[in-house]
């Protein structure tokens, strides 16, 4: 071996560099590998160790033993926590279903005005959400607290007489969360309507539809994607949502998002949270699944 | 979709939603010039709370903090993203499907997963927690999202261009100086625009990897909601939302200048 070490560094650098030159998927990896790696560790990693936690149990000072069981989840199957866990599924499910109610006409109009003023219109819905969301859950305490904007405006009206307790209630956490998650349903509904074309209403049209007709039959079911990624836009992160409980929610509004927390900031009990999360990351995984799973099967009928 | 005019009952009903949308914050900001502490009934105008807000030392504080997580995390995740969305839209390399696939996880994944795997993460690999952690936290998440913006906007673009500088005798480096990036600069300025909103604007990923000392302006106001509904929270919350729509009047400025 003739080469010094120093030599042979320099051929390496140079023989990397030489592939980079060549070689187009040395390029493509070189690029990515930055984000790779620290998605790899960011992200990957974490997950990991949650995983492995959830299968330990917890140490009498709140730290983590070593012996692996299903402990954890077997205790999730516990009425309380499964009322958590049915209560947190009602209300990411009314939530979704709310939102579109409330935002397809809306999403449906924007699609309908003249091409100018829809881009106009979309920045308009988008610009009140990017505003900090506890700054919008704090508007609804001030709107909805007993002597609030609203209670005072209803008894000034005459309307009622004692006022009405909405604040921190369960549907207090349902108001806020329709507001919140609002823009996430109108966008992509709007993008699937804005796509359809004239010319298919018009035939529908041509063949005798009546308006309303053409709706069920040709608009709704084309605009049936936009819905779905707007369902796992809303229901996903409504499903994992504890800032709202926590702020507007009384003390039986308990989210599987809050039970997590509390695991692992008040309980000091990281097994039993991880395990808790894996539930969580399994429905929305689940839930993602089967959406798309029914995306894909209706546009099949479609076609 | 166009030419048939909407409806009367359908054009009313937009504007009952566009004032629910923005009827909310409109109050929020009235009510920061009440002069009634308990902030029930307005009593008179006054710009005590402004005041009040820049002699409140938490806050000056924690805007401070929130300004250099955001400023780091734009900065590092806009350079990192950028390069795998270049990666993404113009090669084919062993891994493509995972790295793509990479980039989805934290819009499938509930953010209060992500924060508790973040601490447990810097808990056992013995960081303490502070602003180091939630930098290295909002660089996570930012990094997926400046990738798709930033490789949705490099769709369209034209790689002849390229192939005329190298022709002309540019070399790699130059030519990525003076042609790739000037093009594709308006979509990464979206992409370090968005990392730089999500990260002033995170609370959940955020609140998980805090430790003492370095309390940002969201968790902050969490602490003041919880505490009392008083007009410097109004305050406060009138100056962040007249922020945000200055950058994003800014934005849009900005790219009507380059279409």
């Amino acid at each position: 071996m003739s080469t010094t070490p120093e030599k042979g560094s320099r051929n390496f650098v140079a023989a990397v560099l030489s592939r980079l030159r060549e070689d187009p998927s040395a390029q493509g990896l070189a690029l990515v590998s930055p984000t790779l790696l620290y998605l790899l560790i960011f992200m990957i990693l974490p997950l990991i160790m949650v995983v492995v936690i959830s299968f330990l149990s917890r140490g009498t000072y709140g730290d983590i033993e070593f012996n692996l069981n299903l402990g954890n989840y077997v205790r999730l199957i516990d009425p309380l926590y499964l009322r958590v866990l049915s209560y947190s599924i009602k209300t990411a499910a009314l939530t979704t279903i709310i939102t579109i109610l409330v935002g397809y006409p809306l999403a449906y109009y924007i699609a309908r005005v003249p091409a100018r003023q829809r881009s106009r219109l979309l920045f308009l819905i988008l610009v009140p959400f990017w505003t900090n969301f506890i700054i919008r859950i704090y508007a609804w305490i001030m709107i909805l607290r007993t002597e609030g904007i609203l209670n005072n405006l209803l008894a000034s009206l005459g309307i009622i007489n004692t006022p009405l307790y909405i604040l921190y209630t369960p549907l207090a956490v349902q108001i806020a969360m329709v507001y919140e998650f609002l823009p996430f349903m109108v966008l992509p509904l709007y993008t699937s309507l804005e796509k359809i074309e004239n010319a298919q209403l018009e035939a529908a049209a041509d063949l005798g539809a009546r308006p309303w007709r053409a709706f069920l039959r040709v608009t709704l079911p084309l605009s049936i994607p936009g819905m779905i990624a707007g369902s796992i836009l809303v229901f996903i992160p409504a499903m994992g949502m504890f800032v709202v409980p926590d702020l507007m929610g009384g003390a039986k509004s308990v989210l599987i998002g809050n039970l997590i927390r509390n695991q692992f900031l008040t309980a000091r009990d990281w097994p039993f949270g991880s395990a808790a999360s894996m539930l969580l990351l399994l429905l929305t995984l689940a839930v993602t699944l089967i959406y798309t799973r029914k995306a894909g099967f209706g546009e099949d009928l479609l076609v | 979709m166009s030419e048939k005019k909407p409806s009367l009952g359908l054009r009313i009903y937009s504007v009952l939603a566009f004032a629910y949308i923005y009827m909310p914050i409109l109050l929020l900001m009235i009510f920061s010039f009440n002069s009634q502490k308990l902030n029930i009934r307005w009593e008179g105008f006054t710009l005590h709370w402004y005041g009040e807000l820049f002699r409140d030392q938490a806050v000056l504080l924690a805007v401070r903090n929130t300004l250099i997580i955001a400023i780091i995390s734009t900065v590092v995740a806009t350079v990192i993203g950028t390069l795998a969305a270049l990666a993404l839209q113009r090669y084919r390399f062993p891994g493509y499907n995972l790295s793509e696939s990479l980039l989805y996880i934290p819009v499938i994944i509930p953010e209060v997963v992500m924060g508790i795997s973040l601490l447990v993460f810097f808990v056992q690999a013995g960081i303490r927690l502070g602003l180091l952690t939630i930098a290295l936290s909002h660089i996570a998440f930012c990094i997926p999202f400046v990738a798709l913006v930033v490789r949705a906007r490099l769709h369209g673009f034209d790689k002849s261009i390229e192939e005329a500088a190298m022709d002309l005798g540019a070399n790699e480096i130059t030519t990525f100086w003076r042609v790739t990036l000037p093009t594709i600069m308006p979509g990464v300025m979206a992409g370090a625009m968005l990392a730089f909103t999500l990260s002033l604007d995170d609370y959940v990923i955020t609140y998980f990897t805090a430790g003492p000392g370095s309390t940002t302006l969201p968790l902050r106001v969490f602490s003041m909601v919880r505490f009392a509904v008083t007009p410097e929270v109004n305050a406060l919350s009138t100056l962040w939302v007249l922020t945000v729509f200055i950058i994003l009047g800014l934005g849009q400025i900005l790219q009507r200048k380059q279409t």
